[in-house]
Formats: C-alpha cells, structure tokens, sequence
C-alpha cells in the first residue's frame, strides 16, 4: 500500500501540526464518551438509590410526587395514612415486610423522618446493601435520633448531642418542637443516597412532638409538653404514616398488589413501582442529557473542523507534492485517496487517543468522584455505544477529507505539472 | 527507426483560455537527446505536459511511441505515463518526508509495469545502482532536505531513470545550477539515457547548452499559438 505509506509518512512529516490536530480529537473524543459514561453512572446510580423496594405506597397524588418525598427527601406530601389502613395493608399475605414512613418536619434543613426497626433492617441501596451504623445504635426510644452521615458532618453532632425539631420542612422554620429535644443515638455509614441528608426517629417520636398540635397550631403558651409529659414508647398511640415501602413475597402479585391498593376504598391511595417510576423520572431529566450530549458533539465536529481547516491550509504547501506524484504516475484518484487517507488517519488516531485517555482519566478519578461526588462510574470495556461514536468519529473524518482532496483532485486534473505559488 | 514522438495538429489551452500550444508537426527518433528551448511563457512545461500525458491535447494527435495519448482515458494516461516516462522538474524534485532512497524507488513503487522492467534486478539494488553513476550512492540513506540543489536534482534524474523507461523529459533541471554542475550533471544524464537507450527531451531556455545536443527544436517556430 504505497499510497498508505505515503500518507503516513506525511502525517509523520508534519509531526507538531498532526499531533495538534490529533490532540484536539482526542480531547472532544474523550469528552463525548466521558461525558456519556458520566451520564451512564448518574442513572446507574439514580436508579440504585433504593433497591428490593417492590412498591411505594402513599396518599393519592402524583407518582413523582411521592417518589420525590419519600425517595429523595424533596417537596412534601399533601396528605398521610391512617395508621390503622397501614397496618392492614401490613399484615396482607402478598406483603412480606414493609417500611413505614413518617414526614413534615425538619432540623436546620434537613428532613426529619420518623420510622422503625424496619428500616434498618429492610431497607437496602445500590444492588442490595444495607443501611450500617458509624457509630452508637439504631435509634429505638422516643427522643432517639439516629443521623444520617451527612447531617452528623455538616452540623458537627456527635452521640448524645441534643437535636431540636422544627415542625414543617424550610430550612428555618420557626415553629419550633425545642422544648423536646432529642438525643443523638447513632450515626449511620454513609451510603451515597438521600439517606445520608436526613434525620431518623421514631414514629412515637414524631406523635411525641406533635402532642397538643392536634389542631395544627403549637400549644398555648405553658400548655407545652415536656419530656416528663410524654408517655413511654409503647404507651404512645401512632396515628398516621406519610408513605410506605413495601417488600413483596412473591415478585410476580406486584403489580396485582399494586392495582388493589390503588382500587382500595378506605382511603385514597396509591402505589408505585420504584424502578418504574425512577425512570420516568429520569426520562425527565433527559432533556438535559440530550442538551448535553449535544454539546458535546458539537465540540468532536469543532476539533474534526480544525482538522479540516489544517489539512486543507497545508495543501497549499504540498502543491509540489502533488505534482511530483503526479510525474511519477499517481493518478488523481490517487491523490484524493492520499488525503482521505490522512484524514482518516488522523480522525482515528484521535478517537482511540481519546478512549484511550477517558480509561486513564476513569481509572485515576473513579475513586475521587466516587469519594467526593458519591458518584460511582464504572470501568467496562467499550460498549456498543463507544464503538458507534469512534466510528461515527472516522467516518466524519473520511467524509471530511473528500473537502481538501476534491481541491487537490481539480488542480491535479487542471494544473498539469507546472507548479505556479 | 521508429518515432519516438510524433504530434500532429496539437492544439492545446487551459480550460476557455487562450491557446497555449498549436503546433502542426513535430516528431522526434528513439535515442534523440533534443534540445526544446523558447522564451518564458512559450508553452515548454505546458508542452511536455502534453507529452507526459498529464494535460489532455484539445485537438490533434500525440503519438508517444506509438500510442495516441489524446486517444486515452485520463487513467491509461497516467498509467502509461508511470511505465514509459521519467520526469525532471526544474527544482523542488523531491517528496520532502521520503528519504533520497524512497524517492528514487517511488516510480517502480507506484506501477507494477514498471517495477517489472527491472528484470529481476532488486529495487533497492537498482536504485544504489543508479546512484553511485550519478554520484550520490553515499547520500542515499539521507532525509532530502539536507541535499544541496545539485544533489537534488541527481536523485531527481535517478528517479526518473528509475526502471528504464523510454522517455526521459526534463523541464530545465540544470537553470539553478552553476555552468560547471550543469555540464556534469547534463553528462551523468546523458551516460545513463545511453545506457537505457532513452530519448530525452530536455528543455531550457538557457542556449549555451544547445551544442551538447543532438538535435534543437525551438519551440517558437513550431507552435504557431506562440505570441
Ligand atoms: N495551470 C495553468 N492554467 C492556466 N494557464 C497556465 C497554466 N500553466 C501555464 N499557463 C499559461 O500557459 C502559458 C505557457 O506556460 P508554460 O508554463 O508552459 O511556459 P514555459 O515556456 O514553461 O515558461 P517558463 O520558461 O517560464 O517555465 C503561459 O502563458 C502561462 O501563463
Ligand atoms: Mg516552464
């Protein structure tokens, strides 16, 4: 193949301009399938955020809605369960376990979430972990709270710090449940999710702090509850959950399950399939993705334009060049397949610089992202995806080196050998 | 004796301009050293453009041994010109990124008629070959760019001689020379056109060269096209 040796050769020739121009591919390469396996870890991980919950149930309202209060710690419910249809729902035969939930309030910006035992032992994240404790115990006495990494960081609490509540969820609200403060009875292990940002009592904790607040309004002055007031744990009477998780016994009564808690008549309710609904969600968020990736396509037709402009200035140069082959015998067809040639090479040289460079760049940050960001992006071989990108990366480049050689065709056709600069 | 080259009724310009070539007749025997010379602008690289079949005569027929290149597609043009013709430029002869022993070889490199006129003989051997006639057989493993314009325009004449083709055309490669190189370099050529049995069509407008030749052809007098 003299005319590949040739065009490498040349390439070679212009060493510092082809390194430039493979550089710059490389660059917009990477960042294109950076970018994508970024994208590709945030729904990984988005999706992961709960994990073996079969259903979310709730008051009626928007799916979303309630996946963004009980999920992720974001908005507020409208309306809550009765205690008593939770408990029935409870002992159905199609449910194995569940986690109640209990929400509204808030300390200094973070959710307060009242719940029980089952949360720590049932609930699971990321590919079925469980929740761990740093430090102390699972909080299981009326004024225990248990803190989620995050809040024990920022707030700088430790075990047996006193924590006030706050009723409702705005970063300072000023109806305060000061006057039961809670004690901190252990830190949970961070996990990466929403988890670690919020607050966790007892749901005899949250009828506890709302004593007197029956009618929604604090308690007259003097008529506040003290510690003393409050009855022991299991003489508290619950009277209401917010949402709650459920574990099915069997994969398949799903969404049987689901529909007959959205049939059911005692209370408006419904039911949500968190892997189904996360992923509306994120469909969602998919704008932004489709902007994004945009952009970034943008930038690989930037850095293949700048290829373009480079092989086309230099043919100025290589009129010689050209003529001389011409002399010898090349054909112009030739001569168009020299400079395509080049510019494939250079388009290919700068796509698997580019993979190359998002793996170093993967391996060396992957841990620091994962530390910093919580954001874990995994390492595979390159996917279909990958592939699709660095040959859409060449075939661009062997489109765009039609622009120089057609140039250099005309003139080889026209010029005869009479090089005139 | 066969013709070399014979042109009958050229008329040649470039694209819709003025016609640069108009010549009736002219022919020249196999083994001719001829001399073409006119003023600057007279149409020489233009005509030995024709003759290499790079440029497409207008009208009118352009026999190079034999064969009537106005009668070829552009691809059998440039596949007969691989075969049959060496070619030396006035200067600027080499690829810059090949060595001085690539660009000998790249004629029997890009055609396979060519290579084949080695007879057996090794490229590389008769490349070397070439070069220690023309004085350059130590220069062989160095990047082009280090060759003085004189040593260039020998490795230009070895590439063009590379695999004996019948025809060697040369577009005044001697005018950046000084007159002593000139006659050295005109006799190396000479010797090894000689020894291939090639005519060759040198062209200059410098005429103190004129008496080394066998036979002068003033291109003014033949194309009537001239101004
Ligand atoms: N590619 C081209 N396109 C258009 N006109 C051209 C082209 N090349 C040459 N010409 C014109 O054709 C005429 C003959 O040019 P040519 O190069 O053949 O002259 P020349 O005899 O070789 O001159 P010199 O001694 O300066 O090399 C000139 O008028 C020139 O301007
Ligand atoms: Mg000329």
């Amino acid at each position: 193949m003299l005319v590949l040796d040739l065009a490498l050769k040349s390439l070679r020739n212009r060493a510092f301009s082809t390194s430039l121009t493979v550089g710059s591919i490389a660059l917009s390469v990477a960042l294109l399938i950076g970018v994508e396996n970024v994208r590709v870890g945030m729904r990984d991980s988005f999706s992961n955020t709960i994990s073996q919950t079969d259903l979310i149930v709730g008051a009626k309202g928007g799916t979303i809605q309630l996946l963004l209060y009980s999920v992720f710690g974001m908005g507020s419910p409208t309306n809550n369960l009765s205690w008593d249809t939770y408990r029935e729902w409870a002992e159905h035969p199609a449910i194995e376990w569940t986690i109640p939930y209990g929400l509204g309030d808030s300390h200094r910006g973070f959710r307060v979430i009242g719940t029980n035992e089952d949360f720590y032992r049932r609930y699971r994240y990321r590919g079925g972990q469980a929740i761990a404790l740093a430090e102390g115990r699972a909080g299981s006495e009326v004024f225990d709270v248990t803190l989620g990494a995050d809040v024990a960081a920022e707030l700088g609490y430790g075990l047996g710090d006193e924590v006030g509540v706050t009723h409702g969820i705005g970063a300072v609200g000023f109806l305060n449940h000061d006057h039961l403060p809670f004690e901190v009875a252990g830190i949970l292990a961070k996990t990466f999710t929403p988890v670690d940002r919020a607050v966790y009592v007892t749901l005899e904790g949250i009828e506890a702090i709302h004593f007197g607040w029956e009618d929604g309004a604090p308690p007259m002055a003097g008529e506040e509850h003290t510690h003393e007031d409050v009855l022991a744990m299991e003489e508290i009477e619950i009277t209401q959950v917010t949402s709650f998780f459920v574990g099915t016994t069997s994969r398949r009564d799903v969404l049987r399950l689901q529909r007959e808690i959205n049939d059911y008549e005692g209370e408006p309710m419904m039911a949500v399939i968190p892997g189904l609904a996360l992923n509306e969600m994120w469909q969602g968020i998919g704008y932004a993705e489709t902007g994004l990736r945009l952009v970034t396509i943008f930038v690989v037709l930037v850095g293949l334009l700048g290829m373009l402009v480079s092989l086309y200035t230099s043919l100025n140069e290589r009129r010689r060049e050209m003529a001389i082959l011409r002399a010898v015998g090349a054909g112009p067809k030739s001569i168009v397949a020299l400079l395509v040639l080049e510019s494939v090479c250079l388009a290919a040289a700068g796509a698997i610089c580019g993979l190359a460079l998002v793996y170093v760049l993967l391996s060396a940050g992957q841990p620091i992202v994962e530390a910093q960001v919580g954001l874990f992006i995994p390492i595979r071989p390159p996917g279909s995806v990958e592939w699709l990108f660095l040959g859409a990366v060449v075939t661009a480049g062997f489109l765009m080196g039609f622009v120089p050689a057609l140039k250099a065709y005309r003139t080889a056709l026209h010029d005869g050998l009479a090089v005139r600069v | 004796m066969s013709l070399a080259i014979d042109v009958r009724r050229l008329r040649f310009r470039y694209g819709n301009g003025p016609w640069v070539l108009d010549i009736p007749e002219m022919a020249l025997e196999r083994g001719t050293r001829a001399f073409l010379f006119g003023p600057s602008g007279s149409g020489k690289t233009t005509l030995l453009g024709v003759l290499a079949g790079v440029l497409k005569p207008d009208e009118g027929e352009v026999n190079v041994l034999g064969r009537d290149l106005a009668s070829l597609s552009g691809a059998q043009r440039d596949a007969f010109r691989a075969e049959h013709i060496g070619y030396v430029f006035q200067m600027f002869n080499l690829i810059p990124y090949l060595s001085v022993l690539d660009n000998i070889t790249l004629p029997v490199r890009m055609n396979a008629k060519r290579r084949a006129r080695l007879d057996g003989a090794g490229v590389k051997e008769t490349a070397a070959l070439l070069a220690d006639h023309l004085q350059i057989g130590d220069l062989l493993k160095k990047p082009v760019t280090e060759l003085s314009v004189g040593q260039q325009q020998r490795v230009a004449a070895c590439r063009a001689l590379m695999g004996s083709p019948e025809i060697i055309v040369a577009d005044e490669p001697t005018s950046s020379l000084d007159f002593d190189r000139r006659e050295a370099f005109l006799e190396l050529l000479f010797a090894e056109c000689e020894r291939a049995g090639a005519t060759l069509v040198f062209v200059s407008h410098d005429r103190t060269l004129e008496g080394m030749f066998s036979r002068t052809v003033p291109l003014p007098d033949i194309n009537r096209a001239a101004l």
